[in-house]
C-alpha cells in the first residue's frame, strides 16, 4: 500500500514537473518557427540577438516570446511574418521587418486571430504592411510599440494598429507613422486608447468605425494626411488629445459623421486647417476644448443636432465657426472668443452683449471656396462689420449668449 | 536732374510732412510690436496698415505736392532743361520721401524687436504701394488743373484699388460660382497692385496653408519661383505704368 502512495506521489511530482513552463533558447541561426513547434503550452522562448528570416510563424498554443536586445526578424517581403491564433500569447522586444506589401492577405508584422488575453509590447515594426493586425479577439494589451513605414501613397500600405471586432483591449504608448492609418478600429467595443503618438500617417491618424463604448485620452495626432476622422459610434470618450498640423485641402483636426452621445472634453487643436468638422452628430458634448490657430475651429453641419459647446476657447482662428445651412439646433456657452468684442459692465467675467462666431465672410466662403481670394480685404472687413451690426445673411440662432472676457486655462499632460 | 532732384528733396523736406509720417509709422509699428510677440501677427496687421493707410497717404501727399509745386515746376520748364526731367525729379523725390518713411518708420522698431522675411516682404510692398500710388496722383494732378480735382481723381483711385475693384471681384465670383474660378481670380488678383500685395503677403504667413482648397492653389502659385517672378513683375509694372502715362501727359502738357 504504501509503495503504491509513494508511486502515486512521485508521478504527481513528475506531472507537475512537466506541466510547468520551461524557457527555451532560441539562438542566432535556429529556426523561431521550429521552436514554436516543439515547445510546449505555456513555455517561454527567449529569442538571442541576430537575425531571423522568416515569415509566417503559426502560434497556436499559449506562449510567450521574448525577444533580447530586438533580434531582427525579417519577413523577406512575403506575406505576414507572425500568425497567431491562441488565447496567452505575449511577444515582447522584437523587431519585426519587411513584410509583404499585399491587400490579399492584409500582410501584417503580427496577425491575431480569436485570441484573448495576448500582450504585444516594446516591440519595433519597420516596413510592414500592416502593422499590428487583430481581429475577433479581446483583452488585448498593446503597448509601447513603435510602428513605422514608408509609402508614397495611401494604398502602398496598410493600418499600423488595426483592430477588427475586439472588445475589451488597452492601447497603450505606441508611435505610429507612415502607415495609412494609425489606428484603425472596426466593430470595436470597451477599449481604451491612451498616450499614443500618430504622427505622419497618409490617411488618417485615428479611424474608427461602428465602435462604440471607447475612450481616447491623452494621444497626440500630428500631421496625418486627413486628420482623425470617425464615424457611426455612439458613446466616446475623447479626452485631452491633441490635434494638430493637419493642413490641407480636406484634412480635419477631428471629422466626426454620426457620433451620437459622446464626449470631447479638454482636448487641443491646433493649426488644422478645419478644428472640428461635424456631420450628423447628435447629443455631444464638447468642453474645455482649445482652438487656435485652425483655418475653420469648427465647421457645424446643419445636420447636427442637441450638442452643446461650452467652456471652450477661440483663439486665433481664421473663422471660428461656420455652416451651411439657417437652422441651428446646437448650444453655444460660456465660451471664450477672442473676437468678441463686447463690454462687462457688471464685472461678473461673461460678457453682456452675445456673440456672433459666424461672420458674413465665412458664409460667403462656404457657399463659394474661391472667395477666400478676398480674405482680409478692406471689402470684406466693411461687409463683416456691417453684418456684425445688422445680421442678414448669417445664421440668428448660431449665438453664444454668455460669452467669457477672459480665456480658460487648457492645457494638457502629453504636451 | 541731380539738382533738381535735390531741390524737390529740399522742398519735401522742408514741409514737415515727411517728418511726421515718418513719426505716425514708427507709432503704429511700436505700438503694434507692444501688442502682440507673434511675428505673424505683427505681419498681419501692419498688413492692414499697408493696404489701407499707405496708398491713400501716398496719394493725397503726392497730388499736394505737385500743385504745391506747380509754380516752381512751370519757372523750371521755362529754363533751358528737359520737361522730363522736371517731371522725373518731382515725382522721384516723392516716392523716395514716401519709401523712406516706410522703411525707417517700420525698420526702427525691426531693429528693436527683430524681423523675419515675412516682415521685410511686407516693407517691400509697403514701397511698391507707396510708388504705385504716388504715381497715380501725378496722373490725376496732370489730368486736371485743379488742386481739388486732382485730390478727388487720387481718392477715387484710391477707392476703386481698395473697395470697388474686389466688390466687383467678389459679384464676379458669386454669378460664376458654378464654374471652376481659381484661375480666373488669379489674373483678376494681378490687375489690382493692392489685391496682389495682399496676396503676395498673405502667402508668405503660415495661415494661407490652412485655407482650404483655394488656399492651398494659390500658395502653389505664388509659393513656386515661377509665381514669385510672375508676381513681382506685374508689381513692377503696376510702378512704372501711372508714371510713364503721367509723364507722356506731361511732356505735351501746356501749362
Amino acid at each position: 500500500m504504501k509503495t503504491v502512495k509513494l508511486l502515486f506521489l512521485t508521478l504527481f511530482i513528475l506531472m507537475t514537473v512537466s506541466l510547468e513552463a520551461s524557457t527555451i533558447r532560441v539562438k542566432n541561426g535556429q529556426s523561431i518557427q521550429s521552436a514554436v513547434t516543439l515547445a510546449a503550452e505555456g513555455d517561454t522562448l527567449i529569442i538571442e540577438k541576430g537575425t531571423f528570416a522568416e515569415n509566417e510563424i503559426t502560434i497556436r498554443k499559449p506562449l510567450t516570446l521574448i525577444g533580447e536586445s530586438y533580434p531582427i526578424i525579417d519577413g523577406r517581403a512575403k506575406g505576414n511574418v507572425f500568425l497567431i491564433a491562441s488565447d496567452n500569447v505575449h511577444i515582447r522586444g522584437l523587431k519585426i521587418i519587411n513584410t509583404g506589401m499585399s491587400n490579399m492577405d492584409d500582410s501584417a508584422g503580427i496577425k491575431f486571430f480569436d485570441s484573448k488575453n495576448c500582450t504585444v509590447e516594446d516591440n519595433i515594426l519597420e516596413e510592414t504592411f500592416f502593422g499590428l493586425h487583430f481581429s475577433n479577439s479581446s483583452n488585448l494589451t498593446i503597448k509601447n510599440n513603435r510602428l513605422s513605414s514608408h509609402a508614397e501613397r495611401e494604398y502602398q500600405t496598410g493600418n499600423g494598429i488595426h483592430l477588427w471586432k475586439c472588445r475589451d483591449s488597452f492601447i497603450e504608448g505606441n508611435t505610429v507613422s507612415g502607415h495609412r492609418d494609425g489606428i484603425y478600429l472596426e466593430f470595436v467595443t470597451n477599449t481604451v486608447s491612451t498616450g499614443n503618438m500618430i504622427e505622419a500617417n497618409n490617411r488618417y491618424g485615428l479611424h474608427f468605425m461602428f465602435s462604440h463604448d471607447n475612450s481616447y485620452i491623452q494621444n497626440t495626432f500630428r500631421k496625418n494626411g486627413a486628420g482623425v476622422a470617425v464615424m457611426y459610434t455612439r458613446n466616446v470618450l475623447m479626452k485631452e488629445n491633441i490635434f494638430e498640423e493637419n493642413k490641407g485641402a480636406s484634412s480635419y483636426g477631428i471629422l466626426l459623421k454620426d457620433i451620437t452621445d459622446s464626449e470631447v472634453i479638454g482636448n487641443i487643436f491646433r493649426n488644422n486647417t478645419i478644428g472640428i468638422y461635424m456631420e450628423g452628430c447628435s447629443r455631444s458634448t464638447f468642453q474645455k476644448n482649445s482652438f487656435t490657430q485652425n483655418g475653420w475651429a469648427l465647421k457645424l453641419m446643419a445636420s447636427c443636432d442637441q450638442n452643446t459647446f461650452e467652456e471652450n476657447n477661440f483663439i486665433a482662428n481664421t473663422f471660428d465657426i461656420s455652416t451651411n445651412g439657417s437652422v441651428v439646433l446646437n448650444t453655444l456657452q460660456n465660451n471664450y472668443w477672442d473676437k468678441y468684442e463686447g463690454y462687462d459692465l457688471d464685472k461678473n467675467r461673461t460678457g453682456d452683449v452675445p456673440y456672433r462666431p459666424i461672420s458674413l465672410f465665412s458664409v460667403i466662403v462656404e457657399k463659394i471656396p474661391s472667395a477666400v481670394i478676398l480674405w482680409r480685404s478692406f471689402l470684406v472687413t466693411l461687409l463683416d462689420r456691417m453684418e456684425k451690426v445688422i445680421p442678414s445673411i448669417t445664421p440668428e440662432n448660431m449665438i453664444d449668449n454668455s460669452p467669457k472676457m477672459r480665456p480658460y486655462d487648457i492645457r494638457t499632460a502629453n504636451t | 536732374m541731380f539738382k533738381l532732384l535735390k531741390y524737390a528733396l529740399y522742398d519735401i523736406v522742408k514741409s514737415r510732412f515727411a517728418l511726421l509720417y515718418t513719426l505716425f509709422m514708427v507709432l503704429v509699428a511700436i505700438s503694434i510690436y507692444q501688442v502682440s510677440e507673434d511675428m505673424s501677427k505683427v505681419s498681419l496687421s501692419l498688413l492692414n496698415i499697408m493696404l489701407m493707410i499707405v496708398p491713400l497717404i501716398s496719394a493725397i501727399f503726392a497730388t499736394t505736392h505737385f500743385f504745391n509745386n506747380l509754380e516752381f515746376t512751370e519757372l523750371m520748364l521755362a529754363q533751358p532743361v528737359k520737361r522730363r526731367d522736371v517731371f522725373l525729379s518731382q515725382i522721384l523725390a516723392v516716392m523716395f520721401v514716401l519709401s523712406l518713411a516706410i522703411v525707417i518708420g517700420f525698420g526702427v522698431p525691426m531693429i528693436l524687436w527683430g524681423a523675419d522675411s515675412s516682415v521685410l516682404i511686407l516693407l517691400g510692398i509697403g514701397i511698391g504701394l507707396s510708388v504705385v500710388f504716388a504715381g497715380l496722383a501725378f496722373l490725376a494732378s496732370v489730368l486736371t488743373r485743379d488742386k481739388a480735382k486732382a485730390i478727388g481723381i487720387s481718392l477715387s483711385f484710391w477707392i476703386y484699388f481698395s473697395l470697388v475693384y474686389d466688390g466687383f471681384v467678389l459679384y464676379l465670383i458669386y454669378s460664376l460660382a458654378d464654374y471652376p474660378l481659381e484661375k480666373p481670380t488669379l489674373a483678376l488678383v494681378f490687375l489690382n497692385p493692392v489685391d496682389l500685395g495682399r496676396i503676395i503677403m498673405l502667402m508668405q504667413l503660415d495661415i494661407s496653408a490652412l485655407m482650404g482648397y483655394t488656399g492651398a492653389f494659390f500658395q502653389d502659385f505664388f509659393g513656386s519661383a515661377k509665381g514669385i517672378l510672375l508676381s513681382s513683375a506685374v508689381m513692377f509694372v503696376w510702378m512704372i505704368l501711372p508714371v510713364s502715362a503721367a509723364m507722356r501727359v506731361f511732356k505735351r502738357k501746356d501749362f
